[in-house]
């Protein structure tokens, strides 16, 4: 073995200043590149976070100063009934619409995993509606929509005939909800495929195999192979839908901002209806806390719901 | 016994393959048609077919673009987008760089604490947010926007980082250090190279978060030139109670392109790195 360390061409061939061998004392260095990212994260989401939670103890209104009241905002809330109809929708949108997303992603996720021609072409193509921005997209559904021109009643009316008037998509309160939730699994079909279409490919074909040796039908493959070794991805990615279901602000702020008659509010547009439009910081901020026991608890239950069943993956696949 | 076998392809793949894709493509088609359609055959579907354009006109885009402050609000937000992905990247390399290669005790709960904050959703910090930015003299300024994205963007890109830091064999940092280079040289010279493929994913995902961003740019941008494209199309295009839909629908359009581009070009990465990321 040689002894003699030729100097790599291009690495260490001038002696290092002080500033780079302070640089080379490992805690200073640490705290350095630490620093950046951890900094914004202070001053940016944990500050605010505790702001919030401050803020909604407060009747603050934009431009001034508020005074700790207590519970009082919270209070209020309970008697609100936009408050309550906010909740019922927030949570049946999620539900539902994580269901639809989870139920047409796995399926579209179980289709991509096959072999045919210009696959990788079809998966990007597959993945659009989630690169898009979602307000833009939301615009064309809004215009999709059209009490007048929407080209599905015009399917319905002029085409099929089955109808013989345009639907009022968005002008009845349960049309409105339920064209928000279809736009909303439109656009997270995309992102649960892919994602799911990754666990699948994790999955060793030498399961299938002596399955298919075994007799299992294709069913029986998917209830016992398929199913419970995609349990702890199914898990992680729907903790992330559902919270940024339940949280979802955009849709709704293009399409119908809350109407008609308040019955589409989520609880993140009736925190800016009341916070930043309204003025009512306080108040805005209470609804926004109020969206964290929910959070909390759906995340609670997805992730251990389905992440229990994590030793069906095997060892050392951590 | 073949042909029933691909007949059976057809009904069980191809078909509803088929459905997905034009259920998924179909508002982009809805759009871009819409968009190049003139008004007489936007708004009469009796003696034209929706479906298809007889005479297709560039005046909504000219409108867009000669009658609008629409230029300004694309240059707003490519100009946001591209700071905030560039500070973004930069904080996340060196939160990963440390918490992977610098390992020292806790870094793991370090990781787990900035991973977690991916999971703070912006629509519960944007009113206290909004108060904060109001006291740093930030509101309805753009760089209000590059420095509130990151608190989204660089959770993700620091997780993806560390994956990609992971795959880099550490003998090449070591043989470095035996020959004299300092930690600085070692980073910039055989770290950051190894991870450009990284670098890359994250910085689309970066990108493409921030064009798409849109509660926190409604909340802290007032005057229409500071608006990004989503907030502004939304809050200075539709007006009153008839809707330019051609130009509406230009205007989506338009916005959606450069997003669409960028990702198109660097899809292979894209794809590859979303599925490596669930992997891990």
């Amino acid at each position: 073995m040689s002894v003699t360390t030729l100097p790599s061409r291009g690495v260490a061939l001038r002696q290092p200043g002080w500033v780079a061998r302070l640089f080379d004392y490992k805690p200073f260095l640490i705290v350095m590149c630490l620093t950046p990212a951890i900094g914004l994260l202070t001053v940016f989401l944990t500050y605010p976070l505790g702001l919030g939670v401050w803020l909604a103890f407060t009747d603050t209104t934009i431009g001034q100063r508020g005074i700790f009241i207590g519970l009082e905002n919270f209070q209020y809330l309970w008697t609100d009934p936009l408050w309550w109809g906010a909740v019922f929708y927030s949570v049946f949108y999620t539900a539902i619409a994580t269901f639809g997303k989870f139920a047409l992603g796995f399926w579209l996720a179980l289709l991509l995993n096959n072999h045919f021609p210009l696959k990788s072409l079809l998966r990007a193509i597959v993945l659009l509606p989630w690169i898009v921005p979602t307000v833009l997209s939301a615009l064309a559904f809004w215009w999709i929509y059209d009490p007048q021109f929407s080209i599905i009643s015009y399917l319905l009316v002029d085409v099929l005939h089955i109808r013989t008037t345009n639907i009022d998509f968005l002008g009845n309160p349960w049309g409105a909800r339920f064209s928000l939730i279809a736009a909303n699994i439109w656009r997270g079909i995309p992102f649960v495929a892919i994602s799911l279409l990754a666990g699948l490919q994790t999955i060793s074909p030498s399961l299938y195999e002596a399955a298919m040796l075994d007799g299992a039908s294709a069913w029986q493959r998917f209830r016992y192979i398929t199913f419970p070794m995609m349990m702890p991805i199914l898990a992680i990615v729907m903790t992330f839908s559902i919270i940024f279901t339940f949280t979802d602000f955009q849709l709704v702020y293009a399409i119908t901002r809350g109407g008609p008659v308040n019955s589409t509010h989520l609880l993140a547009t009736l925190a800016f209806q009341r916070g930043i439009a309204g003025g009512e910081l306080g108040e805005g901020a209470a609804i926004a806390v109020s969206m964290i026991p929910f959070l909390v608890f759906a995340t609670l239950f997805s992730y251990f719901g389905l992440a229990r069943r994590k030793w069906q993956q095997g060892e050392a696949n951590d | 016994m073949a042909w029933d076998s691909r007949a059976r392809r057809v009904m069980m793949i191809y078909l509803p393959l088929s459905c997905f894709v034009l259920i998924l493509l179909f508002p982009f088609y809805w759009m871009a048609i819409t968009s190049f359609k003139p008004n007489a055959e936007l708004l009469n579907y009796k003696e034209h077919n929706p479906f298809w354009i007889s005479s297709p006109t560039l005046a909504h885009i000219k409108h867009l673009l000669f009658n609008t402050a629409y230029p300004t609000w694309l240059k707003t937000t490519m100009f946001v987008a591209i700071g905030s992905t560039f500070l973004s990247l930069f904080a996340s390399t060196l939160a990963a760089y440390a918490i992977e290669r610098l390992r020292f005790r806790g870094s793991p709960y370090v990781g787990l604490g900035i991973y977690l904050a991916y999971l703070v959703p912006p629509s519960i910090l944007f009113i206290p947010l909004a108060t904060v930015i109001v006291q740093f003299g930030l509101f309805d300024s753009p760089m209000a926007l590059i420095l509130v994205y990151p608190t989204f963007l660089v959770p993700f890109c620091t997780w993806l980082l560390i994956g990609y830091f992971k795959s880099i064999p550490y003998e090449l940092e070591e043989c470095a250090l035996v020959d004299g280079a300092t930690r600085l040289q070692i980073l910039r010279r055989i770290t950051l190279p190894l991870a450009v493929p990284g670098l890359i994913s994250a910085g689309i995902f970066s990108f493409t978060l921030s064009w798409n961003e849109f509660i926190y740019a409604l909340a802290f941008i007032q005057s229409g030139a500071n608006k990004t494209v989503p907030v502004a199309i939304l809050t200075e295009l539709v007006t009153g109670d008839v809707y330019q839909w051609g130009a509406l629908m230009a205007g989506s359009l338009l916005g959606s392109l450069p997003v669409a581009l960028f990702y198109s070009l660097f899809v292979d990465y894209y794809v590859s790195s979303l599925t490596g990321a669930v992997k891990e």
